[in-house]
């Protein structure tokens, strides 16, 4: 799993959670919430997608960490398994 | 006492064979059932009366994917019946706008989404989903209205069982007597066949529809009739107090006459034709008229062998000394039963009459039940009528709630 592979997965999810956004030209490091609609009810929606579709468990101390495209691969591309 | 005179001035609905008035209208008139079949979860296929409404035509795609199926239904039919209104929120007091939507029931489809969705887990409830308080509170319906148009006033629903449609429409029209709202989105909502437990609770009690061809599995009055079509619907009005709509030069559909809620306390299911009919009388003397100014009876019966008899006994008793007998119809074989949103849509349904002065018919009737030939029933083929000045439209629900709702020919 790379960072890049990582952002797009975030992407899919938040293509879902926010279906009438435009995320052809979100920018990775500007804050999510700076350009997209999203409020705190949808990033528990992404909380739990991830927990969902890849078993991932972000605990609310490091929702922070959640805040852009960089940070979220930053923060989730080691808690994906490695492949053996 | 000289009570205050509340207008229909406006409609939006959503049923299974019409998303306006003009088109439902029509297909009552021309026999065009909407009933179909749908996977029921756990259950097979079943007939069912499903909407077709675009919902993306009042809402974004994340609001339909936040809310409920019943919030969606719910705006389409109230965005439906400002526009017909003609009312432009932009220049009123929102404070002083309130929705009363009645419900049969609410919370079942979302409940049983997530239970089927955490089952998917192991029924590990961190996979509970953080939207299923705010989809399942009563007031579900008509907080997503309040939402959607930015309505202030009060929002809530009535849960008054398969009376709902009926009693939202009365609560709203009791709540411009008082004053408290100058106008009122008002009548009855249904998301009910999204749950699967209402569909196994009338088979267990063995009152669910079932027929190879799903147009005939909903038959009130005939002998072969064997149970509910579950169905989905919604049909909202704005309703005014006369000055008000008379002020802004508003079409008036017709006027509340007259009401009546009462409750058999008999039985948690099973009807009781006494009380329906001291409801239908009561009715009819709040309106202040007799027997003999009713010219169309819209009739709850839901198809199922006992109810639609015990209807028929209760009106019977109630006209049988009237010289000639009303118009007598049911709008459930094209459409189901379409729990909240009966009452409300059923009456939509029949409002045109006053105009046109035909009486749609109570189809899938290929052999009436002797028990259930009560005189002036239209049966199969639409009706003219000399007169259609006043409609009493009945809906009658679980523990024995009754409500019967009197609509007259607007007369300035």
């Amino acid at each position: 799993m790379t960072k890049e592979d990582c952002q797009k997965l975030v992407i899919d999810i938040i293509a879902d959670i926010a279906p009438d956004e435009d995320l052809s030209a979100i920018k990775p490091e500007i804050r999510l919430r700076d350009q997209l609609q999203l409020d705190s009810m949808d990033f528990l929606d992404i909380v739990m997608e991830l927990r969902k579709r890849h078993g991932i468990e972000v605990p609310e101390a490091d929702y922070s960490h959640l805040a852009s495209l960089e940070s979220c691969a930053e923060y989730l591309t080691p808690k994906f398994p490695t492949k053996a | 006492m000289k009570q205050t005179r509340i207008v229909i001035t406006g409609i939006g609905l959503t049923a299974p064979n019409g998303n306006s008035l003009a088109e439902f209208r029509q297909n009552l008139l021309t026999g065009v059932s909407g009933v179909t079949t749908i996977e029921v979860r756990y259950m097979g296929r079943h007939p069912a009366g499903m909407c077709t409404f675009d919902p993306l035509k009042y809402q974004k795609k994340k609001d339909v994917r936040i809310g409920t199926r019943v919030g969606g239904i719910s705006i389409y039919c109230a965005r439906e019946a400002l526009a017909d209104s003609g009312v432009d929120l932009a220049t009123r007091d929102k404070s002083r706008v309130g929705i009363y939507l009645g419900v049969t029931e609410h919370g079942n489809v979302e409940t049983e989404n997530e239970v089927y969705n955490i089952s998917q887990f192991k029924y590990d409830t961190k996979f509970w989903s953080h939207h299923h308080n705010p989809r399942t509170v009563a007031n579900n319906a008509a907080g997503e209205v309040s939402l959607n148009l930015g309505i202030t006033g009060p929002a809530y629903t009535i849960g008054a069982a398969c009376a709902a449609g009926n009693v939202g429409l009365i609560h709203a029209a009791q709540m411009l007597r008082l004053g408290e709202v100058d106008l009122a989105l008002a009548g009855g909502v249904s998301e009910s066949p999204q749950t699967f437990g209402i569909f196994a609770g009338f088979k267990s009690q063995n009152a669910l529809a079932a027929h190879e061809d799903p147009k005939k599995a909903s038959r009130p009055f005939d002998e072969a009739r064997n149970g509910i079509v579950i169905s989905e619907g919604g049909c909202i009005y704005t309703i005014e107090r006369l000055e008000d709509a008379q002020a802004r030069g508003a079409k008036i559909y017709g006027e509340i006459a007259g009401y009546h809620v009462n409750s058999d306390a008999t039985d948690y299911v099973l009807p009781n034709p006494e009380r329906q009919a001291e409801c239908i009388r009561k009715a009819i003397a709040n309106a202040g008229m007799t027997i003999e100014d009713i010219d169309l009876i819209n009739t709850h019966a839901t198809s199922t062998p006992q109810g639609d008899i015990q209807e028929c006994v209760a009106i019977a008793e109630v006209f049988k000394g009237r010289r000639s007998p009303p118009h007598i119809n049911n709008t459930k074989g094209f459409i189901g039963h379409t729990m909240g949103a009966a009452g409300a849509l059923e009456l939509a349904g029949n409002l045109p009459s006053f105009d046109d002065l035909i009486i749609h018919p109570t189809i899938n009737v290929d052999n009436l039940d002797h028990q259930c030939n009560v005189p002036g029933l239209v049966i199969n083929q639409p009706k003219k009528a000399t007169r259609v000045d006043v409609i009493l439209n009945n809906s009658f629900g679980m523990l024995g709630i009754n409500s019967t709702l009197i609509i007259k020919r607007f007369v300035a």
